[in-house]
């Protein structure tokens, strides 16, 4: 574009120049070197004049221009934090961190189950049974048809608000309760020695996995499956069932009572959080779920066809042959589910769950004033998540991807 | 996401908007505007509240109204930008509205690192809590462990953390974006309390599907001087907000009334002259004309005309003037002469 018009001007410029002689305009090499050095200078003057702009006017407005409220002490509140935060000695730097972690929580969270569902819905809606396959398309339609906004107030205001309060709390089995401050389940306690539940759960998993790469060996060599499944759950919940008997029980769990307001003794999962991951998961499961029926749908019917002359059975056909070559087709959309869910995230701003833009765009916004540094690092923040995610998706589209020899 | 879009118009408006801003005085940009840009709450029953016409009233409404009256000599030329806790200030310095008259506390750090300059106290208030009669909680003391309520970006957040911490009990905050939020999830039984200004309790209490079943527990845990803000850097804008607020009282004080201001025109009272402007040249000295106090009474009225058509007995609020009394009836709203 602004080579154009860069081209158009010079033309009626040069209109004195004899067209006998070649100019140095003809050259269409140097003409473009030109046209991109305008436009670069253009606009690298414009950031330049946007910047000094910016920090003139809040200077003249007495606003703050630097980040020295990172280390002031914040001295309010938040109600969800995954790491420490005192009001009294925390600064406004830990509640970025605050927020960053909650952000991370219910994005991670989100991405996971609204995979699962997803993945779930778009093979129902594949089915051959005609009523799970209406259901999915029912669900699919209905979430993916209304806005998320009106989705996590409705979960918020019409779901979870009318639970009962405290003191006639839903009782759940298993020690846990459901009423209007959220879920509270049993809180699990570790003692000083729960390291080794820990490492004996990691030597489950390293078990697990090289016995899943002996029995592929030996089935590629000697055509005799091994039981991965089987072998794989009893080494992830032997070991560190044995580790827990062994060390003398270095876990247990503490029971929610009611005293007073509100229960105490439970680990409290909020409404705000709740209704924050329902909201994603189920309005991005359905976009999944599209990806995933659009995926499986590509794969030629003569594969499956192919592996059932070759005597695999249903469930093997779509675990080994069909999933494997729709997932190339899948993977580039749904990295960009996964990132509007964490976008959307931000949501939360109306249903009071403090993630980033609740804590440091709206709290520390409003208690520094530091309104434009805060907004640069929020969207900095979100800029990076999205690109961390993307980076990860492609890696392993690369390794899903089909092979060119 | 909507805020970020938001705030990233609010930072397009203070790279690109705020200089020519700076280049002219605020009264002029108002005058030549033809029309006076207040920041005020979106709804607050008593200071800020539009009526079933969308015709703004209250306390807050009425220090527009004021400012208006004493350029315009028009009560009616002020547009409302209705603005959460949260995003006031960025308004206010970003230069989207001349004054910011919304129930704001004025504190020192807002002050000295916003770049906001409070110019008087329209209302002295102090922070409460409402709780349910039924649970029986008869002081904020007994609060322990207890969901709270509270709105986002406000000095409520900070004084609800310091009052907890002080007398060492726990709480839960959970933090709304705006007013009409929080109080519904109080409400709807989200909280087991309720907390804000006394002044916001007694209004929002109204809005509440059971108002007899909620009372408003006898601690005031802090200091809230609520008052209107301007920018910094523009002296004369700020006296004229500064001024009409004393106007107001001075009339008070005086005894003018907007029914008889008039008649008070014909006083030989010196003071009396001196504030309606018919001895001296007082309006002058800010840019305005001399009988713009007369102005502000004839179409707003007084400070005590305003409070009880507003908050006091002759609204369904009826606040006790309390601190808000004239200091010759035992208050401490004080006004210098206007001399």
């Amino acid at each position: 574009m602004a080579g154009g018009i860069v081209s158009q001007v010079s033309k009626s410029g040069s209109s004195d120049v004899s067209p006998a002689k070649p100019s140095l305009w003809y050259n269409p090499e140097i003409r473009g070197y030109v046209a991109q050095a305008v436009v670069a200078i253009v606009l690298a003057y414009l950031f330049y004049e946007a910047f000094h702009n910016a920090r003139d006017n809040m200077l003249a407005h007495h606003m703050p221009t630097n980040f020295n409220f990172w280390n002031n002490i914040a001295g309010f509140d938040i109600s969800q934090t995954l790491i420490y935060f005192n009001a009294s000695t925390s600064t406004f730097g830990r509640a970025f961190f605050v927020g960053l972690l909650n952000t991370l929580l219910v994005a991670g969270l989100g991405i996971v189950f609204a995979t699962i569902l997803g993945f779930i819905v778009g093979i129902a809606r594949l089915s051959s049974n005609w009523v799970v396959a209406k259901l999915a398309l029912v669900y699919v339609e209905l979430f993916r048809n209304v806005p998320l906004l009106l989705q996590l107030l409705f979960w918020y205001n019409a779901v979870l608000r009318p639970l009962p309060s405290p003191r006639q709390s839903l009782a759940l089995p298993g020690g846990a309760f459901l009423n209007n401050r959220g879920l509270i389940l049993p809180n699990p306690i570790f003692s000083a020695n729960a390291i080794w539940l820990w490492l004996a759960l990691a030597l489950g998993i390293a078990v697990a996995y090289f016995y899943r790469r002996f029995a592929r060996r030996r089935q590629a060599v000697t055509g005799e499956p091994g039981q991965v499944l089987l072998v794989s759950i009893a080494a992830l919940v032997g070991f560190p069932v044995l580790g827990y008997f062994i060390l003398g029980e270095p876990m247990h769990l503490t029971f929610p009572v009611l005293r007073g307001f509100n229960f105490v003794g439970g680990l409290q999962v909020y409404p705000e959080f709740i209704s924050l991951l329902l909201g994603l998961t189920i309005y991005t499961a359905t976009f999944i779920a599209e990806i995933v029926r659009g995926g499986i749908t590509a794969v030629s019917k003569g594969q499956r066809e192919a592996a059932s002359a070759l005597g695999f059975s249903h469930s093997q056909s779509l675990r080994l042959i069909v999933v494997p070559q729709a997932m190339r087709v899948i993977i580039p959309p749904l990295t960009n589910q996964f990132l509007n869910l964490t976008k959307n995230s931000t949501l939360a701003v109306a249903i009071a769950y403090p993630e980033l833009a609740q804590v440091f765009m709206g709290t520390v916004l409003n208690q520094t004033g530091a309104a434009v540094q805060i907004v640069f690092v929020t969207m900095g923040v979100y800029l990076a998540i999205s690109l961390i995610t993307a980076m990860i998706m492609n890696v392993y589209n690369k390794r899903v991807a089909l092979a060119e020899r | 996401m909507k805020k970020i879009i938001a705030s990233a118009i609010a930072l397009a408006t203070v790279s690109v908007a705020a200089l020519p801003a700076t280049a002219a005085t605020t009264l002029d940009t108002v005058k030549s505007r033809g029309v006076l840009v207040c920041g005020t709450n979106p709804g607050l029953a008593g200071f800020a509240m539009p009526d079933d016409k969308g015709n703004y009233t209250g306390l807050d409404v009425d220090v527009c109204r004021a400012i208006a009256s004493a350029i315009f000599n028009d009560p009616t030329k002020v547009k409302f930008i209705p603005l959460n806790a949260k995003d006031r200030f960025t308004a206010l310095q970003s230069g989207e509205v001349d004054v910011l008259a919304r129930n704001t506390t004025w504190t020192q750090s807002r002050q000295s690192e916003l770049g906001l300059m409070f110019t008087n106290v329209n209302y002295y208030d102090g922070q409460g809590f409402m709780v349910r009669k039924k649970l029986g909680v008869a002081s904020a003391l007994k609060l322990d462990g207890a969901s709270i309520c509270v709105q986002q970006g406000t000095t409520t957040e900070l004084n609800l953390t310091d009052f907890f911490r002080k007398n060492n009990i726990k709480y839960s905050p959970v933090t709304f974006q705006d007013a009409d939020q929080t109080v519904k999830a109080y409400d709807s039984g989200r909280c087991d309390a309720f907390t804000t200004d006394a002044s916001g309790l007694a209004a929002e209490r109204v809005k509440l599907v059971n108002p007899s079943e909620h009372i408003i527990l006898p601690e005031i845990i802090s200091k809230e001087p609520l008052g209107p803000a301007v920018r910094k850097g523009d002296d004369q804008w700020f006296d004229i907000v500064q001024w009409t607020g004393f106007a107001m009282l001075d009339a008070e004080e005086a005894g003018v009334t907007q029914a008889n201001v008039d008649a008070m025109l014909k006083s030989d009272d010196p003071g009396i002259k001196r504030l309606l402007g018919t001895e001296g040249k007082f309006g002058q000295t800010m840019g305005l004309t001399n009988d713009w106090a007369y102005r502000i009474i004839k179409n707003v009225g007084n400070y005590g005309e305003s409070f009880e058509r507003n908050v006091g007995e002759g609204s369904p609020l009826k606040l006790a003037r309390g601190l808000n009394q004239l200091w010759t009836k035992g208050g401490i709203q004080y006004a210098p002469p206007v001399r």
